[in-house]
């Protein structure tokens, strides 16, 4: 060994150089964190401010107006019809899915070929998918504008995207669990649905987040499926799924919260399309965040109750 | 050197053995078929009345295979009942997959492949027809690492019955409380049953464990080096406990711990990596035996520790 270490030399180890890289890489680290939060914050920021004296009790409930300010009422509404309607069909489907690929299928071409498939499909653009949804559920099916064909269209690329990301949460559950729930002498359905599941359950919430984000924010899409007319009048009591006229139907066109600021600010036929924009949009954030919390908070009862975690 | 010629030149009870092993495939039926676990219960009772040391498992000629790669090479023993077989060697010498042939955890494993003969109770659980769900009833495992479910303590333990449709209530409390008992930490969690296995500590959860493993009622179980994740304490609560279970049960274990294997085990087998890197019985005898008076230079050399 060289020369006797000093009391200092603990201090010595890195050098300076080190030293700079590591504060110079953590500053610009924490320079684009914060860059983010504040862009993100100027988002919200904005369009609090910008819609105090739009929102109020007459525009999240009225109905929507060409000549005042009106209100989003029916499609507040429709944007939750929509999400129901389309997490009823992509959940169950893309949870299915997931759990095939995930404990079911192979490691081969076919099914690499079809994870390919999913991501690439879920990242098709939206307006691709509004134009195949016109053709195949408004025009095909001779159903219209409808709920149903929007919630298809959003399926399109909703499915996938489910069916991946539960095959990745119940990927993530550890093999030890699997093995010793088998080595106890459960089958494999049972030990997907009593151990698999049940430490999946945080992972899919976030699936299903991510799936339902898209459906509140989704316009070109809809716009050549669910249709662009202005609803009004919707009588919530009739709750008779086959009458068009019934806001709970599905064969009916259902116009979007999403749709409808596109709509208003592209045909600038009202003059208060900025102020509708603004109300609704701080609408949609305040719903999508709504949305997540109780997502998690479901996800975290639920957990508990399954797992005793 | 095989084990069959170290059972031929052993005992007269090992040859009582030997008698059994060829005795037994003949009288035999298939017994772990679909649908029959009564049947089996019974014929297992009246096997282990009219042979007090009666072979439970045997393997002959096994070989295990993933893909190309050769992991074990032809390996034959014998493990009688209620018993406590070691398999020692060093890492790569395929004793864990060995001992996974016997509830064929190996099945999990894509491209692997075992040949030979391994039998319970002289049935072939190789057998296409073996229901493997059953099997792995009768022969339970714990593992490496303690992996409790993330459940209560109690539904932990009451798993493999619930699976296997049993829902009442009563009789699953009889269970948990029974089987907890057995393992050895009944008289620590009695007060919090409702608690998450997750929050024991690393030997209770191990514990836990083999009490899940009890409460299927098995007959033999596998036990891949239990304690290497455990403290000395812990650990010797656990050999306590196989001790004990040794009683009723019929024991393989794997383990890395020689003075484990010599505190613990009945009989020892070491194994070793060939030149082939395809893992092979050196020896087999009684622990004692197989300690002090090696009969292959390898194992002398082994449990010396010079190499290993």
């Amino acid at each position: 060994m060289t020369a006797t270490p000093g009391p200092t030399s603990l201090r010595r180890t890195r050098s300076g150089r080190t030293i700079v890289a590591d504060r110079v890489a953590t500053g610009v680290l924490w320079a684009l964190g914060v860059f983010v939060i504040v862009v993100l914050g100027a988002i919200i920021v904005h369009f609090i401010i910008a819609s105090i004296g739009v929102v109020s009790f007459s525009f999240i409930f009225g109905d929507p107006s060409e000549t005042e300010l009106g209100g989003v009422g029916p499609l507040i509404w429709n944007s939750f019809y929509m999400l129901a309607l389309t997490m009823a069909i992509a959940v169950p489907f893309g949870l299915l899915a997931g759990i095939y690929m995930a404990e079911y299928a192979g490691d081969n071409q076919v099914t690499s070929a079809i994870r390919f498939a999913e991501e690439a499909i879920s990242s098709v653009p939206s307006i691709v998918v509004g134009l195949f949804g016109l053709i195949v559920f408004v025009n095909l099916t001779h159903w219209g504008f409808s709920a149903l064909s929007g919630a298809l269209a959003l399926t399109m690329f909703n499915l996938p995207l489910m069916a991946r990301l539960s095959e990745q949460a119940l990927r993530a559950v550890p093999a030890d669990e699997r093995s010793a729930s088998l080595a106890l002498g459960a089958t494999k359905w049972q030990s997907i649905r009593h151990v698999v599941l049940p430490l999946a359950i945080p992972g899919l919430v976030t699936g299903i987040i991510l799936t339902s984000g898209r459906v509140f924010g989704e316009a070109a899409a809809l716009i050549f499926t669910a249709g662009l007319a202005t609803p009004t009048n919707y009588d919530y009591l009739n709750f008779n799924i086959f009458d068009p006229q019934s806001p709970w139907s599905p064969l009916r066109p259902a116009t979007t919260l999403a749709v409808y600021i596109w709509k208003t600010n592209s045909e600038g036929l009202s003059q208060y399309a900025a102020q509708i924009g603004d109300g609704s949009s701080a609408i949609l954030l305040a719903a999508v965040l709504v949305f997540n919390v109780a997502a998690r908070f479901v996800s975290r009862r639920l957990t508990r109750r399954l797992t005793a975690a | 050197m095989t084990s069959g010629d170290q059972m031929d030149s052993a005992s007269p009870a090992d040859e009582q053995i030997l008698a059994a092993i060829e005795a037994a495939p003949a009288v035999a039926p298939p017994r772990i078929v679909p649908g029959g676990p009564t049947t089996a219960a019974t014929a297992i009772a009246g096997a282990a009345t009219s042979q007090a040391s009666a072979v439970k498992v045997s393997a002959q000629a096994v070989n295990i295979s993933y893909g190309a790669k050769l992991a074990v090479r032809d390996v034959s023993l014998d493990v009688s009942e209620r018993s406590i077989l070691a398999l020692i060697g060093p890492s790569g010498s395929g004793k864990s997959t060995f001992l996974r042939c016997f509830n064929r955890m190996n099945d999990l494993i894509p491209g692997a492949r075992v040949d030979g003969q391994v039998q319970l109770d002289g049935e072939d659980l190789m057998h296409p027809e073996v229901s493997v769900v059953e099997l792995r009833r009768r022969v339970g495992m714990v593992f490496q690492r303690p992996n409790p479910f993330p459940m209560s303590i109690y539904d932990n333990v009451a798993y493999g019955p619930r699976r296997r449709g049993n829902s009442n209530r009563a009789d699953l409390d009889v269970l948990v409380e029974r089987s907890l008992t057995r393992a050895a930490l009944w008289d620590e969690v009695k007060d919090e049953l409702k608690k998450s296995g997750l929050a024991l500590s690393g030997g209770q959860q191990q514990r836990l464990c083999i009490a899940r493993v009890l409460a299927t009622e098995p007959e033999v179980i596998l036990m891949d080096e239990p304690a290497s994740a455990l403290d000395p304490v812990s650990t010797l609560r656990i050999e306590e406990l196989m001790r004990e279970l040794r009683e009723a049960y019929t024991i393989i274990i794997v383990t890395h711990n020689m003075q484990q294997a010599a505190r613990v085990s009945d009989h020892t087998a070491f194994f070793n990596m060939g030149e082939d890197r395809a893992g092979y019985l050196v020896e087999l005898g009684e622990t004692a035996t197989l300690f002090t008076k090696p009969q292959n230079q390898l194992t002398e050399d082994y449990v010396s520790g010079r190499f290993g």
